[in-house]
Formats: structure tokens, sequence, C-alpha cells
């Protein structure tokens, strides 16, 4: 085979996509990223907000659509489906075909005059036709490219030969009604599938009255209907009169655990969450709204959802009703209104309730087109038509060199996107090890000038924007007005700052007139300052000597009534602007070396595969395990849920490890204790064999947790009430005994969601009902009961709980506040359980309980000082983001994998171990940091050692010198710093300065406002 | 005579606030243009010396906004600044200045409407009381009662 090469190419823009292209693009591989709309973004990206936290989904998400944007190693391939792959692992011909934009990418500046007059307007997509668009548009504001496509289907040139009038209206030249689509092929040396899932579509289905009713929505439109930025900019409204709802019904189980209305027998594992999340947010805009959820199981099995699901409650007042709501029935009467009847679980009675607008929680599926394609390049899917997956490989396909994430892989939610996008993008990046740096580009960057002593020689440059700015701001006369200013030696206007032939101009004119200060008075410095700080180190200037005046979107976009006042505004502006800039300083960041290795905390599962994940990169490692032997939890377990043998993966993994040259693994180790930070952690350890001290760049958290041996249902009073793990020893030392038995009784939920353990453990269900199945297949005639309190089997595993009632075991509902109760008898146990149907108690005589305990974390605290690590109020560890960053922390260089987070099956310890290791490579490969030059610093001579600035900072920058001239002064570490300003506006004797933000240069912006 | 149109310094957070302000532009909210918008990394940099220095230099008020409790880029620093916003606001009153020239408010990068929201009613308060006629700017910011 020929060499291997050194990019990856990624199916899918969505949030799976865009973090595996980041991980890559950020390790050394080049990356095409392919998608099939004209921006990238997803789902993820029509959301309002996100579960369980109620974070605005597109704030936390904008900041990577920019970086992939923007990235020189990322490369967009939009409007681009593959049609075909050849070749095998580490080199594979991709056919892409690309749709033709006729819209020239290069020239487009996104100003949307083309959009504002195209006469054509047609369903929004991405609002789910619940607006209109037209027919040169881009699907939302934030689109990443910012670039215009014209919708081919609709346009009046290119179906009729009529119009034109984006090309005579466009500034830049950018419409080319010419475009052609194109087909072309591009090597890769592997391949990740990220393209996501299609949401159920109810059309058709009579029973949802779905069909020409605009009061039934499905959740993702209502998600538009509650987005800030959708279709009614927030406002709920009941859509067909426009009238304020006030009452809303959730229907859960639309399209998921249906083989009847359609074929999809898999949970879709989100909906419940997404439900719960809709209606909160509906009952904050209107308090008086009457929230209904129907609902099966409710399936709230993640890290924070049993809170959100206690709160929705008790809190927010949300009804939560247990049925499946057969039909939904337009009210035939005057009044408006949806008809729901159902039976009441209590009462066992027959109801109904009118509802204004039903939402239809829909479920995840994959569409026949991309289950065709997986087919046609030789990808075996489920039964359900997911990407089939392995336990202990949780993202590779069956073909080599082909890797898998997000929903494609099984419904999930988006924390376990991220997750599965990390551990993708680490085996796609081992398994290319040695095509690393050979294609990806590098920035190269002149030589900084020395321009200390020079007096401020300060360039403005005033932006039409198009006519953006201009239509309502006089830019000339703003220019005009900045050449009058100090320090100002050049003044000019472009109609776009941000094009690349005005940043040539820029770089040049900082040379020829020795420029040493630049002001851009445009649109943001959040999303433009950055390209123009890159302009500043062309030119061989700072980049901290810049400023931005934001003269558009706080100014022509917002005062278009008042175009003299605005114009003042920016005079005004761009004069503030010029007296800080005077001020500014070239800042410095400090660079650090980082200690090429990596600390494993932890041998079991996750422990393992991250060690393996940064080993076969070459980095050494250090695992270091506080018990005698590898493998932790998983040396109990009997088999997975897909029905592979633990024991045997487990074994192969402790192989690998301890035959690994680059691992390092101490037994019977623990911390003393900790020094550094990122780049360079001193971990002093004390092992079975010496006492020593481990240096590190990176440090993997992966201490997991325990079986809670629990103190009801008279566990450990006899020998046959046993917990699930003891449950899978016998299933794997004892099988003759189980094989005896006449009646086993399983009880979920034991320290789970009780006051004491408010958090699902996540597994218990599944474990439970696996086991049952275990004990059916040894003997076909045993009575099984499982009694549960909600049957937890998410994404594909519903499907064991379906074949455990085909076999005939019995799930009996119960109450927390009417739990079973177990005594024991001769010859056995009697437990007696309240049915849920039946509504009476009934006894059974069990020969075996199993109870299916809680998990619970480590001791962590102490581990949470060394690292400076938060824990969270369960004992679990809490990343940096629940959404985005699930296996990073807030503090720099330490990583977060396996139960340590939260409970957790295999195939999702170890994609959050590659998580973890992709997280830390992306640190490793870089050798070398920058920290931010925005950073604090202390004038010593001013500090009276009070103390403030090291309690308030949240990042531990601040300490006390202990050696030298300024000891016991103040001392702040740049590394730790980031930039807030907190400890600078409470220190009370002046001695603090914020880099950027000084005092000095706020006042001088103040006086000349 | 033109109406009145009082100077407004703001200070904004640039993770939450200033990306609010960026969206009213994007969504194309309208306001008046009486603010002079001054970007900070965090609520929590300013300091009760600026505000009390944008007076002194003539404004009519002065706006603080923030990231909501508890959604703070750097974890806490509105928390700081609403504690010295609250005891600022009570000196304010002390020394004889209309609480209502002192505004501070709490807005997401998705809050668009509000942005514009706030500002206009940020605006409409400081035109109720007049010009800022405590300190004059011709004689050096001397306080005046």
């Amino acid at each position: 085979m020929s060499k291997v090469i050194g990019s990856v190419l990624i199916t899918g823009g969505g949030i799976g996509g865009i973090q595996a292209a980041l991980d890559l693009a950020n390790s050394g591989y080049y990356v095409y990223m392919v998608e099939k709309t004209p921006s990238i973004g997803g789902v993820m990206s029509q959301l309002d907000k996100t579960f369980p936290t109620n974070d605005c989904s597109m704030c936390i998400m904008s900041p990577k659509l920019v970086e992939v944007g923007r990235h020189i190693n990322i490369k967009l391939v939009t409007l681009a489906e593959i049609q075909d792959v050849q070749g095998e692992k580490g080199n594979f011909k991709v056919k892409i075909f690309q749709q033709a934009r006729y819209v020239d990418m290069d020239k487009c500046i996104a100003c949307g005059v083309c959009s504002e007059k195209c006469p054509i307007k047609v369903d929004d997509l991405y609002n789910k036709s619940l607006a209109k668009r037209k027919a040169i548009y881009v699907p939302y504001p934030q689109s990443v490219p910012l670039k215009f496509s014209i919708d081919p289907r609709y346009c009046l040139k290119l179906t009729k030969g009529k119009c034109g009038l984006c090309e005579k209206v466009c500034p830049s030249g950018a419409i080319n009604y010419d475009d052609k689509d194109k087909t072309f092929s591009i090597n890769v040396g592997s391949i990740i599938l990220a393209s996501g899932f299609s949401a159920y579509d109810p059309s058709g289905k009579l029973n949802y009255a779905y069909d020409n009713n605009p009061d039934v929505v499905t959740s993702i439109e209502f998600e538009r209907l509650l987005s800030a930025s959708g279709p009614n900019k927030g406002h709920i409204i009941r859509i067909s009169d426009y009238n304020e709802p006030k009452k809303i019904a959730w229907l859960q189980c639309v399209g998921s655990r249906d083989t009847n209305t359609c074929e999809n027998s898999h949970c879709s594992s989100v909906c419940c969450m997404y439900a719960i999340k809709q209606a909160i947010i509906a009952k904050e805009h209107d308090p008086g709204l009457e929230c209904a959820i129907f609902y099966m199981d409710m399936r709230t099995h993640g890290k924070g959802f049993e809170n959100c699901y206690n709160e929705a409650k008790d809190k927010y007042g949300i009804k939560f009703i247990r049925c499946k709501v057969h039909s939904v029935i337009p009210n035939g009467t005057a009044e408006k209104g949806q008809l729901i009847n159902y039976i009441h679980e209590e009462s066992g009675q027959y109801q109904s309730d009118i509802f204004d607008i039903v939402v239809l929680s829909v479920g995840m599926e994959i569409s026949e087109g991309e289950k065709k394609f997986a087919k046609k390049i030789g990808i075996e899917l489920t039964l359900n038509g997911f990407c089939k997956t392995e336990t202990f490989n949780p993202v590779a396909t069956t073909k080599k060199g082909i890797f898998v994430c997000g929903a494609f892989q099984g419904p999930k939610d988006i924390p376990q996107t991220v997750i599965e996008a990390g551990s993708a993008a680490l085996c796609a990046g081992v398994s290319l090890v040695e095509g690393r740096n050979t294609l990806n580009k590098t920035v190269i960057i002149p030589e900084e000038k020395n321009i200390s002593g020079d007096r401020p020689r300060i360039g403005v440059f005033v932006c039409h924007c198009g006519i953006n700015i201009g239509n309502v701001i006089d830019v000339p006369a703003v220019r005009d007005f900045a050449s009058d200013l100090p320090f100002v030696e050049h003044v000019a206007d472009n109609i776009y700052s941000c094009s690349q032939d005005t940043q040539d101009t820029i770089t040049n004119l900082i040379k020829e007139k020795n420029l040493n200060r630049v002001i851009v008075a445009a649109c943001t410095p959040r999303t433009h300052d950055p390209l123009f700080q890159e302009t500043l180190l062309n030119a061989g200037l700072n980049k901290y000597l810049f400023e931005m005046v934001n003269i558009r979107n706080h100014g022509s976009w917002v005062h278009k009534n008042y175009p003299e006042a605005a114009t003042q505004k920016a005079k005004d502006l761009v004069r503030m602007a010029v007296a800080k800039v005077a001020q500014l300083l070239p800042l410095k960041e400090a660079r650090l070396n980082i200690n090429q290795s990596a600390l494993v905390i932890g041998g079991g599962i996750s422990g393992m595969a991250a060690a393996k994940g940064l080993a076969d990169q070459g980095y050494k490692v250090n695992l270091i395990e506080h018990e005698s032997k590898l493998g932790g939890t998983a040396n109990h377990l009997y088999q997975t849920a897909k029905g592979e043998s633990v024991e045997k993966g487990l074994l192969k993994m402790i192989h690998d490890t301890k035959n690994h040259e680059n691992i390092h693994t101490y037994f019977n180790a623990e911390i003393k204790q900790v020094n550094g930070f990122v780049g360079n952690f001193e971990t002093k350890i004390v092992s079975d064999r010496s006492s020593e001290t481990i240096s590190s760049g990176v440090t993997i958290i992966a201490t997991g947790a325990s079986e809670l041996k629990p103190e009801e249902y008279l566990y450990g009073k006899s020998p046959n009430i046993i917990t699930s793990l003891e449950l899978d020893r016998k299933l794997k030392e004892d099988k003759d005994t189980l094989n005896k038995i006449n009646c086993a009784v399983f009880i979920q939920c034991v320290g789970s969601r009780e006051p004491e353990r408010p958090y699902c453990s996540r597994i218990c269900c599944t474990h439970s009902i696996a086991g049952a199945l275990h004990l059916k297949k040894l003997n076909p005639h045993m009575n099984i009961f499982i009694l549960y309190r909600d049957i937890r089997t998410y994404g594909e595993k519903e499907i064991l709980y379906q074949q455990a009632r085909e076999k005939g075991v019995i799930f009996i509902r119960y109450n927390v506040d009417n739990k079973p109760k177990v005594t024991k008898v001769q010859n056995g146990l009697k437990i007696e359980v309240t049915d849920h149907i039946l509504q009476t108690p009934v006894t059974i005589k069990a020969d075996l309980l199993t109870l299916a305990t809680s998990i619970v974390p480590a001791k962590n605290e102490q581990l949470s000082q060394f690292f400076k690590i938060p824990v969270n109020d369960d004992g679990f560890f809490a990343e940096a983001h629940v959404k985005l960053a699930p296996s990073d922390f807030a503090t720099d260089g330490v990583f977060l994998c396996g139960l340590a987070h939260y409970p957790k099956p295999i195939d999702e310890s170890i994609a959050q171990a590659q998580a973890a290791a992709s997280s830390a490579t992306r640190l490793l490969v870089q050798k070398t940091i920058n920290t931010s030059g925005t950073v604090a610093i202390v004038n010593p001579s001013f500090c009276s050692s009070c103390g403030v600035c090291i309690s308030v900072c949240p990042f531990n920058a601040p300490a006390f010198a202990e050696e030298g001239q300024n000891s016991g002064k103040s001392e702040i570490n740049p590394v730790l710093c980031k930039g807030c300003g907190v400890c600078v506006a409470s220190c009370r004797s002046g001695a603090l300065h914020l880099k950027g933000f000084e005092e000095s240069q706020i006042m001088a912006m103040i006086e000349c406002a | 005579m033109a109406e009145y149109e009082p100077k407004i310094i703001t200070f904004l957070c640039n993770w939450c606030s200033y990306g609010a302000a960026d969206l009213a532009g994007v969504s194309r909210f309208q306001y008046p243009p009486n603010m002079r918008i001054i970007r900070v990394p965090c609520s929590g940099r300013i300091t009760p010396k600026m505000i009390l220095y944008s007076l002194k230099n003539g404004f009519d008020g002065v706006w603080v906004s923030g990231c909501h409790p508890g959604d703070c880029h750097y974890i806490s620093g509105n928390y700081y600044a609403r504690r010295k916003f609250i005891l600022l606001k009570n000196m304010i009153e002390f020394m004889g200045i209309e609480k209502n020239r002192l505004h501070f408010s709490w807005i997401s990068s998705a809050e668009g409407v509000k942005f514009a929201q706030v500002a206009n009613e940020v605006i409409k308060q400081v035109k109720i009381l007049g010009p800022s006629k405590y300190f004059d700017k011709h004689t050096g910011g001397a306080y005046v009662r």
C-alpha cells in the first residue's frame, strides 16, 4: 500500500463533525468537511436552548462555528455529498458531488443586499417552514461560511431567465448565474461519518392530526417558535390565530419506541429531556401557561437530568401524565384547540383535555438515503439503521479506517455526540499517525517590530461595509474627523475593510507610513478582532496595538432613523478609541513548553483506553492505579448490552496496556502532592515500588466509581439477596445454582433517584434487563419480575426491553412512596409490591432478589483540591461545559473520562476516554502554548499585601511571592490569569493593572467620549 | 428647541452584553444613539471610580451590563460587580444624585431584543431626570449642589 495520507474527510457539519474537525485540525491533520447544506451548524444551530442548563444554543456554538470557518487546516465543502469511496485505511479516494452555489464565495461579503432585493419568497427550512426566506439566502445570520447562495429551484433567473436583480445590486460582483454543479475526487487517509439524524416526520399519520393543522407542531418547529431568533422572535403563539396559548401538551415517543405507526423500535434518548426543557422555557415565557407532558417512561438518565425533571415537576408545576396518547383530535366546535383523550394513571379513569398547542416529541431516525450510502460503501447498520459498532471500539465502523460519531452511531444528545467526535478524531488520528504534520499548513509570521520609545502613529480605517454603514453614517465625515485627532497619521475609508485586498492595503500602509497603532471602525471585534490582528502580525506589529470601533452593529444598524446623531456617535467612538490606542503598549504572550507526556489516574477501562490513545501516538504515559490490578469495575461484569463478553474485551485491554512500550503502570499508587499547571504538572506518588515525582504535560482523571452496597431490602441478611455486580459474578462462575431458580426478582433504583442520591445511575435498567434475559436463557421457565420506577433503556437498548417482555419477564412499576417490601420466609423470600395496573398489592415468592443499586463516585475531594477541579453536588467531577466540553475541565491541561464524570456503560466510557485523549493530544502536539497578553500584573511597590486579589480570583492566578525582594507581595501567574480584571477592580492600593484594559486607558476614553 | 438628548456612557462585558448589542444590530432592533459604549472583559473589571469619573465628565447617565448571574465567562466576576454597584447606587443617592442615573442590567449574548429594550428604557429614565447638573465639565468637573 502506498503512504498514509495525513488528511481526514468528515461528512456532516453538525456539532459532531465540527468537534471532530477541530480536534484533528488542531493536532496536525488536514480536514475536509463535506456538508449538504450551504452552511454548517446542523440541528444544534436550530435549537433555542440546550438542556439541562438551558444555555443558549447558538451562543455556545458560534465560537466553534467561527473557528471552523477560519481554520487554516479545515476546508469546508458545502452543498456537497459523497458519492463514492474507494481504497482502504490510510488512503481513500472519495468522489464528491457539489451543487452550484451561483455566488462566488471569495467575492461575497454577505451584505445581504441581494436577499433584500430578491423578489422570490419561499419556505424557510431552517425555520421549519414557519417563516419565509428569499431565493438567495443564508440559512441563519451566524451561518458559516457567511456567504449567500441561490436556491436554483426558485430563482427566477435560473428557472425562467428573468429578473437578475441580485446581480445588478451586488456591490462586489459575486453573483455567477453560470456556476455549474461539479464532481471531483480527493484523497484522504481516513473518514469520519457525522451525518447525524433526520427527525421523524409525522406527516401522513392521521392519528397525530399534524397535516394541515398549524397547532400541532413537531418539537423542532416548537424549538424555532421558542427561539428569540425564530420566526416569532421567541414569542409563543398559537399559529392558527396568533393568540397566546394557555395550555400546551407534549406527546412523547412520536416516531420512537413505536413499531405500529412506524418501524422505529429504538428510543431516541433525547426527547424526554428536550420536552422538559421546552416546557420549562415556555413556562418562563408565560408563568400562567399550563404544560403537560404525556409519556411512557420518563428517561432522564443523564448528568443533571433528574434534577431538571424534579424541578420541572416541583418548581415549575409542569404536569407529567403517564399515558401513551393514541391520537390528537382537532376540536370540532367553534372553540379552537386539540382534544386529547387519556387514561388517568391512578384512578384508571378515561379523561379528556383540550390544548391550544400540541407538540409532537419526534424521534431520531436515519434517512433512507444515508442507509443506502452506508451500504454502498460497505458499512453495516443495526436493525434501526444506525451505524453498527462494537462496545470495545465504539466509534469504529465495520470498515477499517472509517469512523462514526453522533446520532448516526445511535440516538444521542449533544454531550455524547461531542464525546464521540473526540473519540472518532482520536481514532482517525491514531490510524494516520505517520501522516501527521504532512499536509497541514502553518502560518508564517514576520518578526515583530520594536516600537518602544516611538511616538504613537495611529492609522484609522473607517469602513462603509458596502452600504451597511455608509447608508446611515457619513463615513467620509468620520474619516475627516479622525484625521484631526492627536497622533493620527493616516486615515482612509474602505468599502469593505475585511476583504482580503483591504487587508493587504493595510499591511502595506503600516509599513509605508510607519504606523504603530491601528484602529478599524467597522463591525464588531467579537468576530473581526482576530482577522485584523492577523493583519497587524503580517505587518510586523504586535497584535495588541489594535482597537476596533463598532459603528455597524452598535451604529448604523440600530440607529437608522438618526443619521446625524449616529454619525456624531461614530465620531465620539473613534475619538475614544484614539485616546485609548495612543496609550496601548505591545503585550507579550507568555510561552510555555509542554512536557510531552501524560499522567492517567485510574487503571480501569477508561484509564486504559485513554492511556492507549495517547501511547499509540508516541506519547509516554504514566498510568497510576490504586489497586493491585488493572480493570477496575469491569472485572466484575459479565456481558455488555450487545452481548459481548466483558472478560474477553478487558483481557485484551489489559494485555495491550501492560505490553505497550509507551505505557508505564504503577500499582497500589497514591497521590501525595500535585504542583504545576498545564504543560508542566509535577505529581508526587507513592506506589508499591517506590515514591517518586511524575512530570507530565497533561493529566487525565479516570478514577471511576463503585457500586453502592445498600442498607435496605434486607441486603446482607440473606445469601439470596445480591447486587447487580454479584449477579454478574454468579453468571460468570456459578451458572448451576442460577439454573435451579424458579423465580427471580429485580428491584430497580436502589439508592438512586432518592433525596440522598437524586441522580439516575443510567445503566441499571439495561443491566437488569440484560441479566433477566441471561437467566431466561439458562432456564426459560424461570419466573422473572422486574420492579421499576421508569425503564430507561435509552437508544437501541430499548430492543432488550422488548425482548424481555416477549420472553415473559414481568415488569411491575412501583412508586417511590410505596416501595416493595422484602421479608425472609422459609426457602426463600417474600416480596410485596403494589401492581400499577391492578392497583392492588401482590406477593411474589422469590428465590433470588437482585438489587440494582446506584453507582457512587469515588471520594474525589483530595484530587479535586490537588488539580483545582470542581466536584458537583453528587460527588462526580464537574466538566468544563456540560454540552460542549464534557471531557475537559475548566482547569487547562486536565481532562476527564469514565465513571468519574457520571455513570455510563463501557462503550460510552471508552468513547469518553478517547475524547479526553483527543483533547490532551490537541494540547500536546502544539509543544508550546501561548497565554493571552491581556493579563493582570502587580506593581509590587504599591501592593499592601491585603490578599483581596487572591481571594477574588476564581483561577488562582494571584499568590503571595515567597521569595525575592517582593516576597510577601502579590504576584500574578500570567499563565493562569484569564484577564477578567476582577482583581484589578478590587485592588484597594492601585497596585494591579490589567494590560490592554488599563484604568488610564478607560479613563482616557471616558474623558473624550 | 430640539428635545434634550442625554449622553450615557455604557460599559458592556465582552462575552454577554456586548454580544447582545451586536445581536441587536444583526436583528436591526432600533434604539436612539445616546450611548457611548466601552467594551471591558468583564463587568467585574469596572470600578466605582470609572462610574463616578463618567458623571464627573458630564455624562448624564451610566449603564453597566454584564452576564446573567451564574453565566459569567469568568465564573464570578459579575457577582463582584453586582455587590459594588448596589453599594454605589446607595452612595450616589446619599450624595444627592438621582439613583436613576445609574443602570445595571444582565443581558446574555442571545438577548438582542432585551438589549434594545433596556437601552430604550435607560434613555427614557435618564431623559426624565434631565441634564446632570451636579458636575460641571467646564470647571474641571467640580461637584455642584
